[in-house]
């Protein structure tokens, strides 16, 4: 007897992998990450796989790291696999062409996403396996969760047999994320497929000294061909073997799977060709066309690589008149995508060799569907029936967007829905760290597995890591489920904030009659007159009946705080009728128990008593016959935004980023900077308020805050001229500026509310210690005053950069320089933005960023919003991403452009002297730009130069027009995470600062990967439990700065804002000034730390103050006067390294999980501490050696 | 010489308790203590709060953050168990009983009648020969009557009794109305001992930052005056064993809790500071003395100077406390 398991699609293929492999290389990447994490967590738990084993995981640098060391560990004989997608996939494309010459058993897991190409997107297609179709690997191509499960192990079976190494694919998210039920392969299934001859066969084929073997030759022209050539019988049984490998796997687990599966009309005229999730709603669309008779049908390809021509011609009715082959990628410049051309050449050799169904070439055309997640729904698959059935259907045709520019796309029918009644559908609408989406999957799991029913699962996040926004799709239902889309209409919405009614279009699925629950403020008397019109209309037109519960009181009530997720669950259960309520209640508590209990019995007891106070507080609403609201939903971006904002940018913000058209959309994914100041998300519940009577005006506030929402200025009588009554200012404590008022404020509709500010803060209230200069207070009542007060304050004018009056070398000055960062969907209280944000304070009107993938970029650069911003001069930030492994390459690449451009201006400059003036001429060759007056001077010059040029026709002059900008000088900053800088892109990184050329890298050092939640990187310090080091961290922490030290070149320093804020400032302005290479490592308090991320700061100083985080600062033009070169700022450890790292969780968990460890672990971390302080202080007080 | 006690129904070959720090915090710890020469020893107190504290905070930061964003649907591996209730503790006591052979009390913090209550029944079957029942609680409230706080600490005990057939003794604070009476009520109760009196986390201020700054500090041999007083008052007048844990740092503190009436003496700062060598020092001390005046068992000092023996019972009432002022004169 199988279990029935309800989990998603990486869960199912790492379970398989897991069992039939002994080593398992690994590295986090989107969205694959999870079967590295399973396989890293099994091994730390001791689970064995088929073998009796535990396999052997290895988390490697890089993708292109792991596909080496598998490749090493195949050529010794393991059974070895890893788990990629996308750019990894890439990087492993040079050792997969070798895996594949030299006929090895393996296979590659993958969850296919999108590669980067105008932008970077982690959601799901097929670029990345169409671009290893050349590598020689077979691929097999799962469409659903079920059969992720059941292709690992066929694949893992076939190869073995086939010797051909197998890519093993499924969508990115929409499979690999997907929950749903499925049947688990047992033990014995397993054991059952895998031919384990051909296992020993792998084993001994193995390098081994006791049979010495030499394999990876090289080769000339006189044999490689031939030798290539030698591998072609067995490409040619692939098919065959996989086809009896399915039999063997249908006859034991009754399902059947061929190399392509028909489904549809025996005598279907109009056919489409899918590979992929794709397929599963092609077949529910068939259905539905099917029982209105239509003449249709649908091919699904799962073994697309070899691609074998007899298979597909054998399912192919022989009444098909015209094909379309759907394709998930684009291969622009081709004839068509891969798998068209594909289907094509095999009709074309079926048909001339007499072996095709048909007589005559259907006709057959290809189209692109689904891209980085693109939703594919039923009425996308009719409309490419209905293109079929033209006369002359549209080739190279697209699906599920608007192309208004090259006219490519088909045109859907909204109203078409394949959607039953006997599914439950039942759409949530939650935040983040409501826990909405934790209890929708303990929801899934609880339906999937108490009950016969089956169930799904699909959740879609939003792109901002503070305040971000979840809406959970569910649908259970009596048959299995085979819908791999959004739910369109459902029975039951919920929605868990009750601002999300003003805000997203909420109830836009519900059906007629639907089933509305309301987490409100309000109660059911009074929930309907505060609700907006559009609102009001859906649920009187449609006849909803709508449910109010005041979730977060209940939640306070209880002790939950605002993790409403088991009360909502609660209301669900009882208004959705899936089970009887009360067994649901006890299934929700039996759930609460399996999933909590090992964190204590409080966790139990907490989360039952919500449970247990829900169903009394949950109401039905009287709803009125028609609508009494005139309140209107208002557009969230201003009117006074430029018109890309409000034409594309609000529209994706608004969540109908669908509908933005081709023509909408730049061509080359060039945006505008300076965007997200135009969203205003009112996410904070609280804000600082400030008492300017107390503030003493140091700026920290300023300097720590990570949205950059709490900002001050010096304004004159005349700047406050037109200010809003209320509008705070205090005398200026400037002596040179002892006219002006300063004014410290807040961004209130920015604020993410983390209050890093109020906890930064030094003046305290004499008469009440409790009160600071900043105090929280809730952000409603004064969000209209502060709106207003913000918008005026952006008015005043920002003191010139190049003033001579004060100089920007201390926090208290520098917080009077403009942030051109700011707004940005970083974690709230995030440790890495204030770096970022100084960085462009400092030098930003100047600057080039490279950025490494990561959060840096994500909170960066992705839609629909742009943090980087500019000045009143249009100078700020200009800023790129290339990939996660190349940025210091990038960044050095860029510093040769803007060099390279630099000295062509010059030279033109010194060969125009007689027409720019000899005077100009020589002030532009010779300018002093180390000071901000130097460049302003520079820039005011280039101005005369342009004007000048203006009237020039020479080409001479037109090409020195076009570069005279850059004869100022620019600065190139690398910014990125550990995991780049330690890991995946430290060989380049290592190479650029070897380079001498001069670039700034700062590295945000969170000490693990936190963009992909939380994974071990080389950061990582001893001790620490992460991903990929479930049991904890057990090497040291690799010493960047150390080694970037050894080339005597380089400035570097490393840095704590929290624990020494003035030699944060000292180092990053040191770095920017060196003229040459610079390495700034910033420490970076994170959520992946287990921490309150309101003492972040706190934290940082208890690094620095145990010892763990040693400041300094390594100038080598010290070297070259004589002195030292390297400065320790910190002191010797002044406190219990258990004082730092007991009050984080990332170490706490290792001594609560594993406590002797966790102490052998702690003994060494002091050792580490201890030879690193000598170390250095021997390095302080050596003799300089001249670099 | 003999320095046998006996406290809470247990025989203790000397009166020196090793009072709850660190020093008892392992195994190795509990060795350390036996063969410096320990009567018996307390185990740090099992906190009701904390293990509640512990396990949200674990659950908290193991949530915090999940299911919020596409790449990072998490940022902890969840082990597959965590520590986070009573079982190193009781683990402690059953490692402990297996490996010396002194007395081994437990120690439980908590105010509230609840399940946690249960935790003692768990430190009996883990094999502790005692429980100290350590009333830690800050009366905060201004609604919270002097009587009703009493109430709670009597039920609690109750509920700890009630769940336990080894001797419960009862750490006390120095702050109630009547000690005395309060004292009685919990030998009523069935308490065995008042061990005699918990220190208030007492927090300093710095002045410059105007924060409240977390102190706890060693205890000297001038704060053995509190307990030393009420002890001597008790002793004979509730049917209750007496242990005196605050200020006992020489051999004379020793001798001077045995004549007030104390059964053992439980130290914990002066072994911190100076070291577990400290309890064969102040034993050495202590027979030291007894041989120069003559005494042949502690017993036979147990109590001698309290109220109800000593010479002068009234000094300890409110007419010495004037007598006391009255002797003082300003220095010229």
């Amino acid at each position: 007897m199988r279990r029935q398991v309800t989990i998603d699609g990486n869960d199912a293929t790492a379970y398989v992998a897991y069992k039939t492999n002994e080593v398992m290389t690994i590295y986090p990447i989107t969205p694959s990450s999870t079967m590295g994490e399973l396989a890293d967590a099994w091994a730390a738990a001791g689970d064995k796989n088929i073998w009796g084993n535990v396999p052997l995981v290895q988390e490697m640098q890089s993708e292109g790291g792991a596909a080496g060391a598998v490749h090493g560990a195949l050529q010794a004989g393991a059974l070895t696999t890893t788990f990629t997608a996308s750019q990894g996939l890439l990087l492993m494309i040079p050792n997969m062409f070798k895996i594949a010459g030299e006929l090895t058993s393996t296979v590659f897991h993958v969850a296919a996403r999108c590669i980067a190409t105008h932008a970077l997107s982690i959601f799901g297609d097929h670029s990345d396996i169409m671009a290893a179709r050349s590598t020689g690997w077979a691929i097999l191509f799962s469409d659903s969760v079920q059969e992720a499960m059941d292709f690992a192990l066929i694949s893992q079976a076939a190869t073995l047999k086939a010797r051909v190494p197998f890519i093993h694919a499924f969508d990115g998210f929409r499979t690999s994320h997907e929950v749903r039920k499925i049947e688990e392969l047992s033990v014995e299934d397993i054991r059952a497929m895998l031919p384990q001859d051909a296992v020993r066969a792998h084993r001994l084929r193995g390098l081994s000294p006791d049979r010495p073997v030499l394999r990876g030759s090289a080769q000339n022209p006189d044999v490689f061909f031939q030798a290539r050539e030698a591998c072609n019988l067995y490409y040619d049984a692939v098919p065959g073997i996989v086809e009896e490998t399915m039999q063997k796997f249908g006859e034991l687990t009754g399902r059947a799977y061929h190399l392509f599966d028909y489904y549809g009309a025996p005598d279907a005229e109009r056919v489409i060709v899918i590979m992929g999730s794709g397929a599963e709603t092609a077949q529910e669309t068939v259905d539905r066309l099917l029982e209105s008779d239509e003449k249709v049908g649908v091919v699904i390809v799962r073994l697309f690589r070899p691609f074998s021509v007899s298979h597909l011609l054998a399912v192919l009715p022989a009444t098909t008149k015209s094909i379309a082959v759907l394709d998930r990628t684009k291969e622009p410049g081709a004839i068509g995508e891969p798998m068209y051309q594909d289907v094509i050449t095999a009709l074309s050799e079926g048909l001339s060799a007499g072996t095709a169904p048909f007589e005559k070439m259907p006709h057959v055309i290809g189209g692109r569907y689904g891209l980085s997640s693109k939703e594919f729904t039923p009425a996308m698959v009719k409309a490419v029936y209905d293109e079929l059935a033209k006369s002359a259907p549209k080739n190279h045709f697209t699906v599920g967007i608007n192309d208004d520019v090259s006219f490519r796309s088909l045109e859907v029918d909204p109203n078409f829905s394949v959607e039953t009644d006997d599914v439950v559908r039942a759409v949530f609408w939650g935040l983040g760290s409501d826990g909405t989406v934790g209890a929708n999957k303990n929801s899934i799991k609880i339906i999937g597995e108490d009950t016969p029913n089956y169930a799904q699962g699909y959740f879609v996040y939003d792109s901002k890591k503070s305040g971000s926004m979840t809406v959970s799709h569910l649908r259970f239902g009596p048959k299995p489920i085979r819908s791999p889309y959004l739910v369109q209409t459902a029975n039951f919405v919920a929605v868990h904030q009750f601002d999300f009614v003003d805000r997203y279009p909420v109830l836009d699925t519900a059906a007629k009659g639907a089933i509305v629950l309301l987490n409100s403020p309000f109660d059911k008397d009074t929930v309907w007159d505060n609700l907006p019109k559009p609102i009001q209309e859906v649920i009187v037109n449609r006849g909803l009946s709508l449910y109010v519960i005041d979730a977060l009181e209940v939640a306070r009530k209880t002790g939950m705080g605002g993790r409403i997720n088991g009360i909502m669950q609660t209301c669900f259960f009882a208004l959705s009728k899936v089970m009887p309520r009360d067994e649901a209640i006890e299934r929700i508590k039996y759930a609460i128990k399996k999933s909590y209990g090992k964190r204590g019995e409080e966790v139990v007891k907490q989360n039952w008593r919500a449970v247990d106070e829900t169903l009394e507080n949950l109401f039905q609403v009287n709803v009125p016959s028609a609508v009494t609201s005139t309140r209107v939903v208002v557009d969230a971006i201003s009117s006074k935004a430029p018109d890309f904002v409000r034409n594309v940018t609000a529209e994706i913000i608004a969540g109908r980023g669908d509908g933005v058209p081709v023509s909408a959309m730049p061509v080359d994914g060039t945006f505008p900077t300076g965007t997200a100041a135009w969203e205003k998300r009112n996410i904070a519940t609280e804000i600082p308020v400030w008492e300017e009577n107390l503030c003493i005006q140091c700026g920290k506030c300023v300097l720590v805050c990570p949205h950059a929402v709490i900002r001050a200025k010096l304004a004159s009588e005349a700047d406050l001229a037109g200010a809003p009554d209320g509008f705070k200012t205090a005398p200026a404590k400037w002596r040179e500026f002892a006219d002006r008022k300063y004014t410290l404020q807040v961004a209130v509709e920015d604020c993410t509310g983390c209050t890093l500010c109020v906890e930064v803060c030094p003046a305290k209230d004499k008469s009440h210690a409790g009160r600071k200069a900043l105090n929280m207070a809730p952000q409603r009542p004064l969000r209209e005053q502060g709106a207003a007060d913000w918008d005026y304050f952006l008015g005043i004018p920002d003191l010139p950069h190049h003033t001579e009056l004060i100089r920007f070398n201390n926090i208290k000055n520098a917080q009077l320089l403009q942030p051109l960062f700011e707004f940005s969907g970083a974690c709230s209280g995030c440790g890495e933005t204030p770096y970022i944000k100084l960085v462009t304070q400092l030098f930003g009107d100047r600057s080039v960023i490279a950025n490494a993938t990561g959060c840096s970029s994500i909170y960066g650069g992705n839609l629909p919003t742009t943090p980087y911003t500019t000045n009143s001069a249009g100078r700020g930030p200009a800023w790129s991403n290339s990939l996660f492994e190349d940025n210091a390459e990038f960044g050095l690449g860029i510093r040769l452009s803007l060099d390279m451009q630099e000295g062509y201006a010059r030279t033109l400059v010194e060969a125009g002297r007689a027409k720019i003036g000899e005077e100009l001429a020589d002030a532009i060759l010779n300018a002093d730009q180390t000071e901000e007056s130097g460049i302003h001077a520079q820039r005011e010059r280039i101005e005369q130069l342009k004007a000048i040029l203006a009237t020039d026709d020479s080409q001479e002059a037109k090409d020195l027009l076009a570069l005279s900008d850059q004869l100022a000088r620019k600065t190139v900053w690398i910014f990125g995470g550990d995991g780049w800088a330690y890991d995946i892109g430290y060989g380049g990184l290592d190479h650029v600062l070897a380079s001498g050329k001069n670039v700034k890298v700062l590295v945000l050092d969170t000490e693990v990967y936190s963009n992909t939640g939380g994974q071990a990187s080389k950061a990582t310090s001893r001790g620490a439990v992460a991903k990929f080091a479930a049991g904890g961290k057990t090497s040291a922490k690799k010493d960047l700065g150390k080694m970037a030290m050894a080339y005597r070149s380089v400035y570097v320093a490393q840095i704590a804002m929290g624990a020494d804020d003035a030699q944060t400032l000292r180092a990053l302005r040191e770095a920017e000034a060196y003229p040459g290479p610079a390495i700034v490592i910033a420490y970076s308090h994170c959520i992946a730390h287990g921490i309150d991320m309101a003492k972040g700061l706190t934290q940082q100083k208890l690094a620095v103050d145990s010892g763990s985080w040693m400041l300094y600062r390594y100038d080598p033009r010290l070297g070259d006067e004589g002195k030292n070169p390297l400065h320790i700022d910190s002191k010797p450890a002044s406190i219990p390294l258990t004082d730092y790292i007991y009050s984080e969780m990332r170490y706490q968990m290792l001594r609560k999980s594993n406590p002797e460890e966790a102490a052998l672990l702690l003994q060494l971390r002091q050792e580490d501490i201890a030879t690193r302080f000598d170390e250095y202080t021997r390095m302080a007080v050596e003799e300089p050696v001249k670099a | 010489m003999d320095l046998t006690t006996h406290y809470i129904g247990l025989d203790l070959k000397n009166p020196i308790v090793a009072s709850a720090s660190p020093l008892s915090r392992s195994l190795d710890g509990l060795r350390r203590i036996e063969d410096a020469g320990a009567g018996a020893v307390v185990l740090q107190s099992l906190f009701e709060e904390q293990i509640a504290h512990e396990s949200l905070a674990l659950d908290h930061y193991l949530s915090v953050g999940t299911e919020s964003h596409n790449e990072a649907l998490s940022y902890f591996p969840d082990a597959d168990s965590y520590d986070v209730g009573p079982e190193k503790y009781l683990e402690l006591i059953r490692s402990g009983k297996e490996n010396i052979s002194i007395p081994i009390i437990a120690s439980l913090n908590g105010v509230s009648t609840g399940g946690w209550t249960r935790y003692a029944s768990l430190m009996e079957k883990a094999g502790a020969d005692g429980i100290e029942l350590n009333m830690y609680y800050l009366p905060t409230n201004v609604n919270v009557s002097g009587a009703e706080i009493e109430k709670r600490y009597l039920e609690t005990l109750d509920a700890v009794i009630k769940s336990v057939s080894i001797p419960v003794a009862v750490k006390l604070s120095p702050y109630f109305s009547s000690t005395a009476h309060m004292a009685s009520c919990l030998a009523r109760e069935g308490a065995r001992a008042a061990v005699l009196f918990n220190r208030f986390y007492q927090p300093d201020f710095d002045l410059e930052k105007l924060e409240v700054v977390p102190s706890l500090e060693f205890s000297r041999s001038y704060d053995l005056r509190l307990p030393l007083h009420w002890t001597a008052i008790l002793f004979g007048h509730v049917p209750l064993d007496l242990a005196i844990t605050t200020g006992v740092h020489t051999h004379f503190d020793v001798l001077k809790c045995m004549m007030a009436g104390a059964n053992v003496v439980e130290i914990a700062s002066e072994l911190l500071h100076n070291g577990l060598g400290r309890i064969e020092e102040i034993l050495d001390g202590v027979r030291g003395w007894m041989e120069e005046f003559e005494y042949e068992s502690v017993r036979q000092m147990h109590g001698s100077m309290s109220q109800l023996r000593c010479p002068d019972p009234g000094a300890f009432e409110r007419a010495n406390y004037m007598k006391v002022l009255q002797s003082f004169r300003t220095p010229a």
